[in-house]
């Protein structure tokens, strides 16, 4: 770890000041001091930002909720409001991370998440990510968790959030302060995909803050399944995941919502793979069709080749006990 | 009954708590990098990104450039070092020339230690290590086993001789199977990191706090590596954090912490990092190559097993892999072979239950996969083929209380009740599957030496220069000595991880309790002799026309077997003698010689398999032991449930990965490496079968570190089969191989 000037502003507008280039905001610091330790990240000032008034979560005008950027995972997942109008995001968080994690983990540090890519992680070797330019060594070697869609030459890390797969699926709005004020951004743009530039994870700027994360008033309580397919019961990362919300009326499906996570540098949705399911019954057949378009275009490394039809039977099982609101702890099988 | 049954006061076989859980519970205990004192420096060390060649340069500008920084140290200013093999060889050494650290530019494994970075604390030591720069000469490097088979050569190990004409008994069988199983690389990763704090003191001599399995052993290494007199080292290790043989061989914090303390003659702290702690010893990636055959009704005809290890360019390690093949089943035809790979890589080290971990593995599977051919029931088969004899010695067992393992573990789990069919038992999305298989483990005995000393308050010390690493050796010789000396626990204090302790063995090969413990036993019963003496020459002694064998050691006192009443208080023998001690130098008795001496397991095992998704649950394990007498039933039971555990890992989850393009490892954190979490554990019971022997030493007792992890891994593979109808031969079972 590098060594570091620190402050802890007590106001937005301060903290904004202090931002730039070679800063860092620390809020949890659950990944960032990881990166840190592992001179992975090597920032010159980091900005405290737990004085900020960023911490509730307040009614929005049009019925939804607007989720502080300092509430933390746990706090988050356990209110009584997430739990009954929006138990895929609950379940979603509940599926990362552990107990001790998720007390600390913020609402925008889990946005801000990074790749949990084995070279990303190791400053002993290239990365396009860590360093551009240097190199993917991935896209050959151990790429058994590494994407199948929107991958580039240049990167094939996967995003690593559970709770953003949710937070995709239930398009919530991510809210940014920078030196031109506040802007809102759709959750669905805030990630962005490789291409060339994969060292962006997201289209946050350098001197841009997170403030909160806005719901909308639609959580898809009778019908949301959060399922994470992993290596180990609990404490790994999702091979793939998957975020199903359905709106049901008699068994005819009313209004979808699909996002996969695990799969790609951001969580995946395709509006045609939830068009298809519009006005068909809730049946594993008419779920094999959303799944399908849903994974178009998905292209095997050496190694993940499995996650496409892993990927489609998850969308399948997923929407099936969305359908039937059947729910599990932590999102497993 | 046990021919060594003691009275019910006896503090064998007793459930004791560790009798060193207050001081773990409380963080009193201190481990080898929790030691302070001031001035203390801190080392960080800088490791090799390319698995083959020269270090070019090293430049070590900037990192000394950072304050507080006080060395980097590289081979060229290292201390001076021993230049010959023999030097560099421990207790554990493999065959070939132990690698030495910082001794010139050569690069033989990714993450070798090139340079260590001494700060006045670890933050800018960390630091500064990071602004290091190294050039190399990178050379053509090879990491993967599979690639370079055709390189093997014969391991330096005495196999048994061939018995009997497996290949022509295999064309004979009526029924044969040849089969290949892969393993892959794991990593000990006991939670504490590998330390190494060096006091330098004022005289100049190194007192020195290491995580070790073998103070002495660490204690050679430094006085020979180092040209030092045996008087200017002396090892602790109070406490180890888990190490699983990963503590078996110095490693080389060791001497990295000692090189910068001659340096500066000062005390220097060395603590690896988690990705560092998968840059030295693990368990080998290996290939195994099993045939068996059999006629129609099962009974085994030929038993052929190959397995293909690698090994490091620089050492040959081996292991018993493929011996477990010629002793488990009764069988006349028997050829077992064993080949090196060597590799750019660091050497293998032992690792819990090492070599039958992985030949035992196979077998197990090998033995599923005939009794499905043959349409029997697998344990059945095994049952059919028992073995009363180890037919690799020609011997018979001290004891053998196995088939007692198949038939308690069976009862509890319920084995009658399972469908011969795989894809036959059903849970909602789950496919349900029962598998089984047998365990054995080595039953060994090293000479160790022990001192039990009382002092004149009546309090007995016993001491060796062993380790606890977790197993309950605090606790368990306590148990030992107390009993033998006929004192309450609570008066009785063990001592060990110090080098200057009487002689002990490396702690390992579950041999701890039967080295150790007799050598403990021997001790007091030394000192009883003495007691005696003296007690027999005091003025009016009740014991005047005694001879010592009519004498017992019971409740604090001296008293004659045949009248209890005549007695005298181990106090009153002290008060006239003033403190007494004894030292006993314990070795295997003779009659061993006759026997084979061997601990066993039944496991069954319960998996359940979601059909389309693949997620892999253990939900039931039934582990039946037979390991002799037990000393405390609670630290074996905590034996078996970690080797249940760590063999539940194995099958679904441990694996290092390796980037062969980069020769190096790539899921270097527990992050990545995954073990098992509680979620992943489920119903574990354990059964210590009743198992008397009077041969295997004194106490009876076998020891339990690695028996509990032999088996399990086949157990599981063989229940997913019968869950899904797919064998898979290559662990770990992760859930895409089931697709």
């Amino acid at each position: 770890m590098n060594p570091f000037a620190y402050s802890k502003p007590a106001a937005v507008n301060e903290a904004l000041r202090l931002a730039g280039p070679n800063a860092r905001f620390i809020a949890g610091g659950t990944n960032l001091l990881d990166l840190m330790k592992e001179n992975v990240t090597r920032p010159e000032r980091l900005i405290d930002i737990n004085g900020l008034p960023l911490r509730g979560i307040d009614a929005t005008a049009s019925g939804g909720l607007r989720i502080g950027a300092l509430v933390s995972n746990a706090d988050l997942a356990w209110d009584a409001r997430i739990e009954q109008r929006y138990p895929l995001l609950a379940q979603a968080i509940l599926a990362g991370a552990s107990p001790q994690l998720r007390n600390m983990a913020s609402t925008g540090g889990n946005l801000l998440q990074r790749t949990r890519c084995y070279y990303f992680y190791d400053a002993g070797v290239p990365c396009n990510k860590r360093e551009p330019g240097s190199g993917c060594p991935a896209k050959d070697g151990l790429n058994r968790i590494h994407a199948i869609l929107g991958a580039s030459d240049d990167c094939v890390a996967v995003n690593p959030s559970d709770m953003c797969v949710a937070l995709a699926a239930l398009e919530a709005v991510v809210i940014v302060a920078g030196p031109q004020g506040e802007r809102r951004i759709d959750f669905a743009d805030f990630h962005r995909l490789p291409g060339d530039t994969p060292e962006r994870d997201n289209v946050l700027a350098d001197d841009e803050l997170i403030l909160a994360v806005e719901l909308p008033a639609e959580g898809f309580a009778a019908h949301s399944r959060y399922l994470k397919i992993r290596d180990r019961a609990s404490y790994a990362f999702a091979l793939v995941s998957v975020a199903a919300a359905l709106e049901l009326d008699g068994g005819i499906i009313r209004a979808a919502r699909l996002a996969l996570g695990g799969v790609a540098h951001k969580p995946w949705r395709r509006q045609e793979a939830e068009e298809v399911l519009i006005g068909k019954p809730a049946s594993d057949e008419t779920f094999a069709l959303a799944a399908d378009l849903l994974l178009e275009g998905a292209r095997p490394l050496a190694h993940n080749g499995f996650k496409i039809e892993l990927a489609r039977r998850a969308v399948v099982r997923a929407l099936g006990d969305a359908a039937h609101s059947i729910q599990h702890q932590g999102g497993r099988p | 009954m046990n021919a060594h049954a003691q009275p019910d006061s006896s503090p064998l076989g007793r459930p004791l708590d560790r009798v060193d859980g207050p001081l773990k519970v409380t963080g009193q205990a201190r481990y080898a990098g929790e030691f302070n004192e001031g001035g203390l420096l801190y080392g960080s060390v800088v490791s090799s990104t390319i698995a083959r060649g020269r270090v070019l340069s090293i430049d070590g500008a900037a990192a000394e450039a950072v304050p507080g920084v006080q060395l980097v140290l590289t081979h060229l200013n290292r201390p001076r070092l021993a230049a010959d093999d023999d030097s560099y060889e421990d207790m554990d050494s493999a065959e070939g020339s132990a690698i030495r650290p910082l001794f010139n530019d050569r690069v033989l494994y990714s993450g070798q230690p090139l340079a260590l970075v001494v700060a006045d604390n670890l933050e800018i030591a960390r630091h500064a290590a990071s602004l290091v720069t190294i050039e190399y000469a990178a050379e053509a490097h090879q990491t993967d086993l599979v690639a370079a088979l055709d390189q093997a050569h014969a391991a330096p190990a005495e196999l048994p001789e061939p018995r009997g004409d497996a290949e022509a008994a295999l064309l004979g069988a009526a029924l044969s199977i040849e089969l290949e199983y892969a393993l892959p690389i794991e990593h000990h990763n006991p939670m504490e990191p590998h330390a190494s704090t060096v006091l330098y003191q004022d005289d100049g001599s190194l007192l020195i706090y290491d995580k070790t399995q073998g103070p002495q052993n660490s204690q050679q290494y430094v006085q020979h590596v180092f040209l030092l007199d045996k008087e200017k080292v002396r090892i602790l290790a109070p406490f180890v954090g888990g190490a699983f043989g990963s503590g078996l061989r110095p490693q080389y914090q060791l001497p990295l912490a000692v090189m910068a303390a001659l340096v500066l003659k000062r005390s220097v702290r060395v603590t690896l990092t988690r990705q560092q702690m998968f840059t030295f010893g693990y368990r080998p990636r290996m290939l195994q190559r099993l045939r068996l055959g059999c006629t129609a009704n099962g009974t085994l005809q030929a038993i052929t097993h190959d397995a293909f290890a690698q090994t490091s360019r620089f050492e040959d390690f081996t292991e018993h892999v493929v011996e477990w093949s010629g002793m488990l089943y009764h069988c006349d035809n028997v050829r077992l072979g064993y080949q090196m790979v060597p590799l750019d890589v660091f050497t293998p080290l032992d690792m819990r239950a090492p070599g039958a971990t992985e030949g035992v593995f196979a077998l197990e599977c090998a033995m599923d996969e005939l009794a499905c051919a043959a349409a029997i029931d697998p344990l059945q088969l095994r049952l059919l083929n028992f073995a009363d004899t180890n037919q690799n010695e020609g011997k018979p067992y001290s004891s053998k209380e196995l088939r007692a393992c198949y038939a308690q573990g069976a009862e509890r789990f319920g084995w009658d009740r399972r469908s011969m069919e795989p894809r036959s038992m059903r849970d909602g999305h789950q496919l349900v599957g029962w598998g089984m298989a047998t365990g054995v483990w080595e039953a060994m005995q090293n000479p160790a030496s022990a001192r039990a000393a009382l002092a004149a308050d009546g309090t007995l010390t016993v001491s060796s220069a062993t380790t606890d690493i977790g197993t309950g050796t605090y606790t368990v010789m306590t148990q030992i000595a107390a009993a033998a000396m006929g004192l309450p626990v609570e008066q009785v204090e063990f001592k060990l991880g110090d080098s200057s302790l009487p002689t002990a063995p490396l702690q390992g090969g579950s041999f701890t309790v039967s080295s150790v413990g007799t050598a403990v036993q021997q001790a007091c019963t030394a000192l009883q002799g003495k007691l005696f003496e003296v007690a027999q020459r005091l003025p009016q002694s009740p014991f005047a026309g005694a001879v010592l064998e009519q004498v017992e050691f019971v409740d604090g006192q001296l008293r004659l077997r045949e009248s209890p009443e005549t007695a005298l208080a181990i106090a009153e023998v002290l008060a006239a003698s003033g403190p007494l001690e004894a030292q006993a130098d314990a070795k295997p008795d003779e009659k061993r010689d006759k026997f084979a001496t061997a601990t066993h397991s039944a496991v069954f095992v319960e998996v359940k398999v979601d059909e389309a998704l693949g997620s892999i649950q253990v939900s039931r394990v039934v582990s039946a032991i037979a390991a002799g007498r037990v000393v405390n039933p609670k630290m074996a039971r905590n034996q078996i449930l970690g080797g249940v555990v760590w063999g539940i890992g194995m099958a679904l989850q441990e694996e290092t990965q390796i980037d062969h393009n980069l020769g190096r490892y790539m899921n270097h954190s527990l992050a990545e490496y995954h073990i098992p979490v509680n979620a992943d554990i489920h119903d574990i019971e354990v059964i210590f079968v009743e198992e008397n022997d009077d041969v295997v030493n004194a106490l009876g007792s076998k020891g339990v570190g690695e028996i509990g992890i032999v088996g399990v891994a086949s157990a599981v593979a063989n229940a997913i089969y019968h869950a899904t109808g797919k064998r898979i031969r290559e662990l770990p079972i992760t859930l895409d191989k089931l697709l």
